[in-house]
């Protein structure tokens, strides 16, 4: 105390305004919220105004032209595909990962002997950065090269025995083949799938390599909401005879929804807005045939420096954004009611 | 026993096909990584493993003295490897990510750890929801936000320099560390900084003395994965800098390595592989802590 004294009625103020809550708590988070503001804000904002210009590369400014740009891209044959992709490329990529992540979450919630190396293994497509991993499967996908063509379509059994994995693949190709949107044709030997060449195999391609990425970090998140169910409830489970399936259905699901919830609504927000594994893959190719809103946007914006018309493609992904938003709001409230 | 073993090979049944499928292609990468050309590109020759090739010009056999070396290694060569390093900017694209995840990681904790706090421990209902509301600008995504900024960029004269980076990547690094910290912080009892200011500590004093140490490990799991975040940043990073003695890992790769329509794949691997197995290693040996920064925020 006999410092403060020393110090003089000015500082003294000082010191009693950081010991008092109503002060300190905004004080300490303003630096962060303006820096978002700034950053984040002032950018979204920019952005919505930028797309009712006719900015063009090199210019922060342009003609006001309303919401031009937004019926100019709509009227685009490339911007139609590159929406209902991006739609498709969410929710398929997004079904896989659910699935996946819910069989693998339970499996890796209980500890066993090389739990921490299998572990490691599954993190690995999370861990990596994406634009180099995507690179990895450009060589996977490789057109000549390609080791899942080589394993398709040489003889597995050695010494004088057949068996070509070709051949179921192209049996379940053959199904699809008959869904209207589908146009993938026969392979054979001489012949193997060009999955990044060919429209269908292309969107299939970058399907799994977006749910292949996204799966470790949803099945963490899964682990989270298992691990934080109480021992409690499963004793109590057991003492209502409640096991396996009727457990999972009536015990363990209901209260891992809403963490399953917080993972796919992170799921549909980083896939329906990335860009990294399409740009890398095909570039929106062939024939801009897996282009999304995002690519596109770029393809728009930076490569034809069309930016008013590449701000307001991006935008039309704000919909989406703002349906999680009030979904993941509405969720944390009923989280913090109960 | 016979339950725990089955229990346990129940285990190995479900986690074993997905780790195959989810850690193939870097066992892919590394066995490419060390191939020579006539071995790669030979479509007869079994691809899993190394085969006796004639070397191209300028590839040397690194191994082909140890014959004992398992599936065929002594045939493999370490020259493509060595090429990113003496041949490529790669080496300056790994220090300039370290540089940007850096200051990257310095300014977030600057501003992250008072805010985080702060949310945790100070302030009331309102605090909640603009906890939320700084989250919830994490899920607004660089594609939306590219465009504009990369004007906003020139307009600074930050066009084609680091600085950009460190600028734009806190904007997302700092709602997520805030999140994970308010998480951690939650988790420490109220009791220990009461402890301190009835001392008479001031509550800055508290934080920086008593809340900061304890926290140790939590900061370290935010630095670890705010930083991996700068690494896996593509976007701004091809947007904002075209020159390619200035990129980083995740656009030099992919923008400077591959040169129109030839591929070094070899090196290709290499230079892929080599930041992804240390940060996998940081990941698992965090990830418990992970989770509990993750589901302490809110969503419990």
């Amino acid at each position: 105390m006999a410092a403060v004294a020393e110090a003089g009625p000015q500082s003294r103020r000082f010191r009693d305004l950081l010991e008092d809550r109503r002060f300190l708590a905004p004080a300490l988070i303003s630096p962060a919220a303006l820096f978002i503001v700034l950053l984040v804000g002032a950018p979204l904002v920019l952005a919505v105004y930028l797309s009712m210009t006719d900015a063009t590369a090199g210019q922060l400014t342009g003609k006001f032209v309303w919401f031009h740009n937004f019926t100019d891209a709509w009227h685009n044959d490339n911007f139609r595909r590159a929406l209902r992709n991006t739609i498709v490329f969410t929710l398929a990529s997004q079904a896989i990962v659910l699935v996946g992540a819910g069989i693998l979450a339970h499996a890796l919630v209980r500890p066993f002997r090389g739990r921490w190396f299998l572990r490691l293994l599954i993190l690995l497509p999370w861990a990596a950065p994406v634009a180099v991993s995507t690179i990895g499967f450009l060589w996977i996908f490789d057109s000549q090269f390609s080791v899942v063509n080589w394993t398709l379509v040489h003889d597995l059994l050695p010494g004088g025995g057949h068996f070509y994995l070709y051949k179921p693949v192209n049996w379940v190709l053959g199904v699809i083949d008959h869904l209207p949107w589908v146009h993938v044709g026969k392979i054979d030997r001489l012949n193997p799938p060009q999955w990044l060449g060919q429209p269908t195999l292309a969107m299939l391609a970058i399907i799994f390599v977006q749910a292949w990425r996204i799966l470790p970090f949803a099945t963490v998140i899964f682990i989270a909401g298992l691990s934080s169910i109480p021992t409690e409830v499963h004793d109590a489970a057991k003492v209502d005879g409640a096991t396996g399936l009727r457990k999972f259905w009536h015990v363990t699901l209901p209260l891992q929804l809403p963490i399953a919830t917080v993972a796919l609504l992170f799921g549909i927000v980083f896939t329906a807005t990335d860009m990294t594994v399409v740009y890398i893959l095909t570039s929106g190719g062939p024939f801009n045939s897996t282009h999304m809103l995002t690519t596109w946007a770029y393809q728009t914006g930076i490569v034809s420096s069309n930016l008013g018309e590449g701000a307001a493609i991006s935008l039309y992904l704000l919909p989406v954004l703002l349906v999680v938003t009030v979904l993941m709001l509405r969720f944390a409230r009923k989280v913090e009611v109960s | 026993m016979w339950a725990t073993l089955r229990e346990r090979g129940v285990s190995y049944l479900i986690v074993g096909p997905f780790a195959i499928v989810l850690a193939f292609p870097f066992y892919w990468m590394l066995v490419t990584a060390f191939k020579t050309n006539g071995d790669l590109y030979n479509l007869n020759h079994v691809p899993f493993t190394y085969h006796a090739s004639p070397p191209a010009l300028g590839e040397k056999l690194t191994f082909q003295h140890d014959h004992w070396l398992p599936f065929g290694f002594d045939h493999a060569t370490t020259s493509h490897i060595n090429f990113i390093f003496s041949d490529t900017n790669y080496l300056r694209w790994v220090e300039n990510t370290a540089v940007v995840g850096g200051l990257v990681v310095l300014i977030t904790l600057l501003l992250a750890v008072p805010a985080g706090y702060s949310l945790a421990r100070l302030s009331g209902r309102w605090g909640q929801s603009v906890g939320v509301g700084i989250f919830l600008t994490y899920l607004v995504p660089p594609t939306l936000l590219f465009l504009p900024l990369s004007r906003v960029i020139s307009k600074l004269g930050l066009q084609d320099r680091l600085w950009s980076l460190v600028l734009v990547y806190p904007s997302f690094t700092i709602p997520f560390a805030t999140w994970l910290l308010m998480g951690f912080f939650r988790t420490i009892p109220a009791e220990l900084e009461d402890a301190a200011l009835v001392d008479g500590c001031s509550r800055l004093k508290a934080l920086a003395r008593v809340i900061f140490p304890i926290s140790i490990p939590g900061i370290l799991t935010v630095v670890i994965f705010s930083f991996s975040l700068c690494v896996n940043e593509f976007v701004y990073a091809i947007t904002f800098i075209s020159g390619t003695k200035q990129h980083t890992i995740s656009a030099g790769v992919p923008n400077d390595l591959i040169r129109g329509d030839v591929y070094f794949w070899q090196s290709l691997m290499a230079a892929t592989l080599i930041p992804s197995i240390p940060l996998a290693l940081l990941y698992n040996s965090f990830l418990n802590r992970f989770i509990a920064g993750f589901t302490g925020g809110a969503f419990r």
